[in-house]
């Protein structure tokens, strides 16, 4: 305790969860209470903002060098193993916090317009209230335990919002598929956690932070497994290769849920793992290159993906898999505060562009609903030309799309500068990073280029909606684009936060996190770049987004699509992008349907059924009934003698084993 | 301490008489009977939570002369390890007899009264410290579970009652032979003739290599009662053929009487035998197939009753790891699985009993979609389900956390492969609960179901307030159950509960090294 208003922090998940059971009890017993719904599901979310504004005020106010940590009961006890439920405050998590309560009201407020005529709205709202309660566990969690709580939490309230609408069989599967390649990864972090336990004796990030670098040797086998089984786990949570196929099928979900937990939140959590655990990385080289280069493939990988989808959300989707990688190659590189940086900036400016997204669903599902219309209402064959009806999204869209490609001064242009420099620099002494810089770079490209190809193909050229449709797409109620509004300001404004010593900032970011993120950057090896190397880069940085939107304005013909209806099939390397590198199908092939097999023909019929119960067990029944048979003049009938036989023989083992 | 000297006893003849009462009421009247006795045993049990010293060792003890001549002697007590399996018991009988209502439509009396009998032989194979008196509890729990299998079953209820039966009957005979043993030895040895469990324990230095065949013995017994792969064969035609009720308590007492009599016979009597390192392997090598085999063979089970005893399988096997892994967080964390796989897999039984009810089939492609039509029904399915699948903030993560936590510094290898478990889990579990409850309602017949009634909600809260009380607060159970389990282990492998130094110290480079294995690469 503090005697701060730092100590109100329980407050924020406890009124997160208050709502979910309150709207979690009227989605049983009153589904039709809306009002009561909206009222509860973002008030609490607003409340908990506030609480999370006055604890960061406090916070600053302490001045703090070291995380305060709050223990609230003593949760699994057992000989040395001491866990306790306690949250911690500290400069990484208050930013996560806001982050979290911040856009995740946005967010709620959206929901109210996008889903007031869904019949399981109060359903809807107990999720996404009980989503961040868990959210917040996750990111004020003080030990590896109370962490998990909340990282298994999100996956279970993204596996309940992804299959929201169950009667969907594509919509439960994509559900079930998410939680159980996010448990692949769960299967890592537990393991983690033993190999940190029995090699540090506590589980608590305090004493684990302090006393892995002397219970551990540095780049040992040890420290190497430990940040390998966590990374595992992170990239099952924050879909990178080879755990990433679940996150686009994750669209399945509405779309505001797709903004707050697959793109704002939940998905950076591996991030914020990695960026919590500094320390270890910092203390195993191997693991860090690991994960950069992991994440500069993803980076690059999933940007190609991104180029030839059509549906809206998927597009977005894979971009969200891209920019994590930019923040596993940020966090890799030792640049923690530029990994938390464009987490943050990210958060702005992708959760901005699902809802904007979200907002042109909205029109296009009201258009065809009303001409009862069975198009597609997500693919973008079908849009265009919508800048016309959708002036407010169009425009913040773009500001969002110029923010995700890099253009300076908005959000993003810092944040994966930042990224790409540190990669750079990384790369004069190991030129391991000089090739993720060049996938880095490369994936800005596909990135501009694939972004200004969605806007180009929603709001631009003529419109292929329909005749009759086309009267009725018009822009959304205020509830959905105020918030819009608002994440447009932050998505340009963002870069604010952080403005880099080059063009005379004060890095006000990185230098709040230096507390949480020194330890670390104390063993990681300081690269520096002269001013003119970091001008140079900005300029090649800048260049390759210019090209990526000039090159696909003028590359591609919006007045060439044809409505998705009539499209033909993509050819050659188009086809095999579309089909996303046919990894979905490899997965399936390699693992699930052998595994399947192996499970029903092999382990239950021919082991379980045959071996088993047929030879032996029953076997040993055929065999004593005609044991039986043979032995039928031994039966007299009378029990005496059954009696006697049993117990000689009995007595005769005890005999051979005693005597 | 007047309560402490006749609470065991109380316990053990309450049923019986009950049983006799229930028997000869109207048949109308016998379920109420029923439930009210075994409320009242509920409550007789109740106060024991408070009575119980942690570090009091073995309490609540009565020893009184049975045949002296033979040194049998009534002998009951409880310590931290049985005293949670006594309370699962006593308070799982009335929501069993609550979950049989309506389900029971034929000779209740019998059904009832056979009910009862069982509680007594569970409660007996709990709390008795003769080894003699154990072994006839042990087969007056058999019987009537036998009769509820084969007389109110379903349509191939012969074949299962008498697999069961035959299968437990041929452990049960081995462990006698070997009591017998071992009765025998002590006997000679000492000049005391006594079934006593204290006086045979302190004569377990002297077997010399018989210990090998009477540890064998002992351990087949139990290991079919888990059941260890490969003896596991019985469980699921049991299952799915037992009533709700009879499948309720099979998965949650009886099978803890296998590892219940690992931890209070076979592993104290032979500690010598069960450590050693190639039998140690063995039986923590079958745990782990049990682990990983019971859940791919759950994945592709049509039945849902076939697939809860499959996962029944899979999480024994968490148990066993725990139990032989042998360090104070595997042990207490087996002992923790225990009592959860009684709460939640008797929770999913009562559940799959109430829809069996409404639709009359156990197949899982028979439904699909009736979220939208018993939300109630799905919504109390999907949290016992991942209770199952131990989800951090329920029972089953604490337990299954502190078993593979605890294994991993013995057997890290293998503790590794059988985290593995909890994907599996989540594959058969959340697919099962997708093709019952979410995707498109396609059978019309669904459509007319009715949401869960007063009466089911009464079974099942009580559950669901355990799952959460155990996932968020288990600190009350553990510490009553911390002295007990270290006192085993202590007995087993002196001073292995001493300190445990974290083992990759300093040793990062190779492999973190350690006792034994090391840290996986």
């Amino acid at each position: 305790m503090t005697g701060t208003a730092a100590d109100l922090i329980w407050i924020a998940p406890a009124l997160a969860l208050l709502g979910f059971v309150l709207n979690g009890t009227l989605a049983l017993v009153r589904p039709t209470a809306k009002t009561l719904v909206s009222i509860i599901g973002a008030g609490v979310l607003l409340a908990a903002f506030g609480v999370s504004v006055t604890v960061f005020r406090a916070f600053a106010d302490l001045h703090a060098d070291a995380p305060v940590v709050f223990r609230y009961w003593s949760w699994i006890p057992v000989g040395t193993l001491q866990v306790d439920f306690a949250l911690q405050v500290d400069q990484l998590s208050i930013v996560m916090l806001l982050i979290v309560t911040g856009v995740g009201s946005l967010i709620h407020l959206f929901s109210i317009g996008y889903m007031k005529d869904d019949p399981g709205y109060a359903r809807y709202f107990a999720y996404l209230n009980l989503f961040i309660f868990f959210m917040l566990v996750l990111v004020l969690g003080a030990n590896f335990p109370v962490m998990f709580v909340g990282w298994e939490g999100v996956g279970l309230c993204s596996y309940l919002l992804i299959g929201f609408w169950f009667s969907e069989k594509a919509n439960a599967d994509a559900g079930r598929k998410a939680f159980i390649m996010n448990r692949i990864g769960d299967f890592g972090f537990m393991v983690a956690m033993f190999m940190i336990f029995w090699s540090t004796g506590s589980l608590d990030f305090g004493a684990v932070f302090t006393h892995a670098p002397t219970a551990l040797v540095p780049g040992g086998g040890a420290i190497t497994a430990i940040t390998l089984f966590l990374f595992l786990g992170c990239t099952g949570k924050s879909a990178q290769i080879p755990l990433y196929t679940w996150l686009p099928d994750a669209m399945a979900g509405p779309t505001p849920v797709s903004a707050l937990i697959h793109a704002a939140t939940m998905v950076t959590a591996g991030v914020y793992l990695v960026a919590r655990c500094n320390v270890l990385f910092a203390m195993a080289p191997l693991s860090s290159a690991v994960v950069a280069g992991v994440g500069a493939l993803t980076a690059l990988f999933a940007a190609t993906i991104a180029l030839k989808q059509w549906d809206i959300k998927r597009v977005l989707a894979y971009s969200t898999i891209s920019q994590l990688g930019y923040m596993f190659l940020g966090v890799g590189t030792g640049a923690i505060s530029a990994g938390i940086f464009h987490l943050t900036t990210h958060a702005f400016f992708k959760a901005l562009l699902f809802l904007g997204s979200g907002s042109v669903i909205y029109a296009m599902h009201h258009a065809y609903h009303t001409t009862h219309s069975h198009e597609d209402a997500q693919d973008m064959r079908n849009m265009g030309g919508l800048a016309r009806y959708l002036p407010w999204t169009t425009a913040l869209m773009w500001i969002a799309t110029l923010a995700i490609a890099g253009i300076p001064p908005l959000s993003g242009f810092f944040s994966k500068d930042e990224i790409l420099t540190a990669a750079f620099a990384r790369g004069t002494t190991n030129p391991a990073w000089l090739v993720f810089w060049v996938f880095g770079l490369a994936a800005a490209l596909l990135t501009a280029f694939y972004m200004t190809r969605l806007m180009l193909y929603t709001f631009h050229g003529p419109n292929r909606t329909g005749e009759k449709e086309r009267e009725h797409l018009h822009e959304a109620p205020w509830i959905m684009t105020g918030p819009l509004l608002v994440l447009g300001i932050l998505s340009a404004a963002g870069g604010l936060l952080n403005v880099p010593e080059l063009y005379h900032g004060s890095a006000r970011l990185h230098q709040w996190l230096e507390p949480v993120t020194q330890p670390g950057a104390a063993m990681v090896p300081e690269a520096h770049l002269s001013t003119a190397t970091e001008w140079m880069l900005v300029g090649v940085a800048v260049l390759i987004a210019v090209l990526g939107i000039v090159g696909a304005w003028r590359l591609l013909n919006p007045a060439a699509l044809v409505p998705a209806r009539d499209a033909p099939a993509e050819r050659g390397f188009a086809r095999i992008l579309r089909h996303k590198w046919y990894v979905d199908e490899i997965y399936d092939a390699l693992i699930v349907r052998p595994l399947v097999w192996l499970s029903t023909e092999i382990l239950w019929k021919r082991i379980d059924q045959q071996a088993i119960d047929g030879a032996t067990v029953n076997g040993v029944a055929r065999g004593a009934r005609a044991l039986g048979w043979a032995n039928r003049w031994l039966q007299t009938g009378q029990v005496g003698v059954y009696v006697a036989v049993f117990v000689i023989g009995v007595l005769l083992i005890i005999w051979r084993s005693v005597g | 301490m007047t309560y402490g000297r006749w609470v065991i006893t109380l316990l053990l003849t309450w049923p019986l008489l009950a049983g006799l009462i229930v028997l000869f009421v109207p048949a109308r009247l016998a379920k109420q009977v029923a439930f009210a006795a075994s409320l009242i045993e509920f409550v007789i049990s109740v106060p024991l939570w408070w009575a119980f010293v942690p570090s009091g060792g073995m309490q609540f003890m009565v020893d009184l002369p049975w045949i002296p001549a033979w040194g049998i002697h009534y002998t009951v007590g409880l310590d931290g390890i049985s005293l949670f399996l006594v309370l699962l018991t006593t308070f799982l009988m009335p929501l069993s007899v609550l979950g049989s209502w309506s389900y029971i439509t034929k000779r209740e009396n019998g059904f009832y009264a056979l009910l009862l009998v069982l509680t007594t032989g569970m409660i007996g194979v709990f709390v008795a410290l003769d080894l003699f008196f154990f072994y006839v509890m042990w087969e007056v729990m058999l019987i009537p579970m036998y009769f509820i299998i084969g007389v109110w079953g379903g349509e191939n209820r012969l074949y299962a009652a008498i697999k069961f039966f035959i299968y437990t009957f041929f452990g049960s005979l081995l462990m006698l032979v070997a009591i017998l043993v071992l009765y025998l030895h002590t006997g000679r040895a000492t000049g005391l003739y006594s079934f006593s469990y204290a006086h045979l324990l302190s004569q377990i230095g002297t077997l010399g290599p018989a210990a090998w065949w009477l540890f064998a013995a002992f351990f087949l017994a139990f290991a079919i009662k888990v059941p260890l792969f490969p003896l596991h064969t019985w469980l699921p035609d049991a299952h799915v053929e037992a009533p709700t009720a009879g499948s309720v308590l099979l998965a949650g007492i009886l099978l803890k009487m296998g590892t219940y009599g690992f931890l209070r016979f076979a592993v104290p009597f032979f500690p010598g035998v069960a450590l050693n390192e190639v039998v140690q392997l063995v039986i923590v090598g079958l745990a782990l197939i049990g682990i990983i085999y019971g859940g791919l063979v759950a994945m592709v089970q049509p039945d849902f009753k076939k697939l809860i005893a499959y996962s029944s399988v899979a999480h024994l096997g968490f148990v066993v790891l725990g139990i032989w892994a042998m360090t104070l967080q595997s042990v207490q964390g087996a002992l923790l699985v225990m009592i959860n796989h009684g709460i939640s897999t008797g929770a999913l039984f009562f559940l799959v009993g109430m829809i069996y009810e409404r639709r009359h089939s156990r197949l899982i492609a028979a439904y699909g979609g009736i979220a939208r039509v018993v939300p109630l029904f799905s919504a109390i399915l999907t949290v016992v389900s991942l209770s199952s699948i131990a989800l951090p903030g329920t029972n089953g993560f604490v337990g299954e956390f502190l078993v593979l936590l605890g294994s991993f510094r013995t057997y890290p290898v293998i503790t590794a492969l059988a985290t593995t478990g909890v994907i599996v889990a989540a594959a058969y579990l959340l697919t099962a609960l997708q093709r019952v409850i979410y995707n498109p309602l396609t059978d019309h017949e669904n459509e007319k179901l009715t949401d869960l009634s007063v009466r089911e909600l009464a079974v099942l809260v009580p559950l669901l307030v355990c799952i959460l009380w155990l996932g968020i607060y288990p600190q009350p159970f553990l510490r009553r159950m911390e002295p007990s389990a270290r006192q085993l282990i202590e007995q087993v492998r002196p001073g292995a509960t001493q300190g445990q130094p974290p083992f990759a110290t300093g040793e990062g480079g190779g492999g973190g090294g350690g006792e034994r294995g090391g840290t996986p690469q």
